[in-house]
């Protein structure tokens, strides 16, 4: 049995968006900046996708930018904000200690800089309170970022509430909304969002390819400097075929949104209910506010690489927050954040499901995963000091 | 290209010697939960400084398993002078290479070797005394 389940990792293709850019790359070749008819022709449909991607956020056509993807666009909001900032005298940023790398790496930039970052609490439940938030704000506070879902364990952020404190503050605010677009309702207007970055394989279009919304009025520098395209905001020529193929996927991910959410949530609670069996297991995250397609387990005395090479080999495709999968001695910052210890957060598994996903599926991954925590346990020398009492459960 | 070469997945997948030993002669462990790999290793010793039996304990990814698993089978039925020479280079050869950031998986397997046998030589020490 072949399961994927990484998709907070990339999705599979639509199979619009596919159809999509072949005929875009056939027959659409010309570069939207000249002047001939083939070139004007490829101008107006990026217009179009422009428009209609801009209509699915509530937003106008002229606030959305095409970027390389969804870390591109974070980087660009980022650093929009601060330069503002600085030139008002503003150095303070508020995000928080969860975000993608995308966000806290460019903010470990700013702070080389002088900026000031004040990253908020996640808390157990890995959700932020907005209450803290406000509390955090200053005079000099010239950005707030803070991720709409988070994409390791999928707990979803009180967005409208942190915009409404935002804009009452008069504070710019970005959200990292790269898991969340195209799977939850997004309206930049009711959830008062200054900046918001997108990237299309998260919503089964193609890599490479994201956007970026930014506000009419709020401040945007370019990253990347040449022509004028994107109304000198990022140089270089469109991505025309990943342009529209993201265009396509978007339509469809929010047209079908509700009755995919309504397929996987029972079956993914499902599967949260068979794995809480694992003695000495434990959800990571927030059980209710949370992504309708992500699980986030740890169970103790075991690492998750060996656990995922393992379920790969039952043809299960996930993943995880140790360390070993990332090439680095610590385990994931976002189970670090919400108060796992690292013992914990190394034996940990993400599961992100997708439309396909079926109980006998559910069945499948159940009883693969008790399978091999098992096996890893038995030969596990911390699961072995736990079963002796020279070590204490902390799960 | 695959992460890891095929004698590690042989390693991680059928581990040998994995175990414990009751009354071993020598236990050595290296690593911490902290990092994410622990090591255990049991020696059996008879009287004449060979090693009988060895069995070991993981708790780590699965570079760190075929490790273990790699270096047990590289002292069983040697002498305990031969055991203190084997390195974290061999143990890695033997697999047919780990990827740069696993290599300190092999570092461990010699480290929990070398302890044991720390703890081998310090139980024989105590016995002569006594």
């Amino acid at each position: 049995m072949n399961i994927y389940a990484d998709n907070a990792a990339t999705t599979k293709m639509s199979d619009k968006a596919i159809e999509v850019m072949t005929e875009y790359m056939k027959n659409t070749y010309g570069n939207p900046s000249s002047l001939y008819t083939i070139g004007q022709r490829a101008k107006e449909e990026l217009e179009s996708a422009r428009a209609r991607i801009a209509a699915l956020i509530n937003a106008q056509p002229r606030e959305i930018y095409f970027t390389s993807g969804g870390s591109e666009a974070d980087n660009q909001a980022i650093f929009s904000a601060a330069e503002k900032g600085k030139r008002d005298g503003k150095m303070h940023i508020v995000s928080t200690a969860f975000e993608h790398h995308a966000v806290l790496h460019t903010l470990d930039e700013l702070k080389k800089q002088g900026f000031e970052i004040t990253l908020l609490d996640v808390h157990e439940s890995g959700v932020v309170d907005p209450a803290e938030l406000e509390r955090e704000l200053r005079e000099d506070t010239c950005l707030v970022t803070v991720m709409t879902v988070n994409n390791e364990i999928g707990t979803i952020q009180p967005i409208e509430k942190i915009g409404e404190i935002c804009r009452r503050h008069n504070v710019t605010f970005h959200t990292d909304a790269v898991q969340a677009v195209g799977h939850l309702p997004i309206d930049v207007k009711k959830q008062s969002i200054d900046m918001l970055s997108a990237s299309a394989h998260k919503f089964h279009g193609p890599k490479g390819v994201g956007f970026l919304y930014v506000k009419k009025g709020v401040f945007l520098k370019s990253l990347i400097n040449g022509g004028a395209q994107e109304r000198g905001k990022r140089a270089g020529t469109e991505n025309i075929p990943g342009i529209m193929g993201m265009a396509a996927a978007l339509e469809e991910s929010v047209r079908c949104m509700s009755s995919v959410q309504e397929h996987i949530k029972p079956v993914r609670d499902y599967i949260i209910k068979g794995l809480s069996e694992i003695p000495h297991s434990a959800l990571n995250g927030d059980k209710d506010r949370r992504m309708y397609s992500n699980i986030n387990f740890s169970f103790e005395g075991i690492e998750g690489e060996s656990l995922l090479i393992l379920l790969d080999m039952k043809g299960i495709s996930a993943s995880s927050g140790s360390a070993c999968t990332s090439g680095s001695l610590d385990p994931s910052h976002v189970l670090l954040a919400i108060g796992r210890i690292h013992d914990v957060a190394h034996g940990s598994l993400r599961l992100s499901l997708g439309e396909d996903i079926s109980y006998e599926q559910a069945d499948y991954i159940i009883k693969c995963t008790a399978e091999i925590v098992e096996h890893l346990r038995s030969f596990s020398p911390v699961w072995q000091d736990l079963l002796a009492g020279r070590r204490e459960y902390i799960l | 290209m695959a992460l890891y070469s095929e004698k590690v997945m042989d390693h991680f997948i059928n581990p040998r010697n994995v175990g414990s030993i009751e009354n071993a002669d020598a236990i050595g462990e290296a690593g911490n939960a902290k990092c994410g790999d622990i090591m255990k290793m049991y020696l059996k010793i008879d009287d004449n400084g060979i090693i009988e039996d060895v069995k070991f304990e993981t708790f780590g990814c699965a570079s760190a398993i075929a490790s273990s698993s790699m270096a047990t089978e590289m002292i069983k039925g040697k002498p305990v002078s031969e055991a203190a020479q084997l390195t974290n280079k061999a143990v890695t050869e033997a697999l047919d290479g780990l990827p740069a950031h696993k290599i300190h998986c092999s570092v461990l397997a010699e480290e929990a070797i070398k302890k044991a046998l720390d703890n081998y030589y310090q139980n024989e020490k105590g016995e002569k005394n006594e």
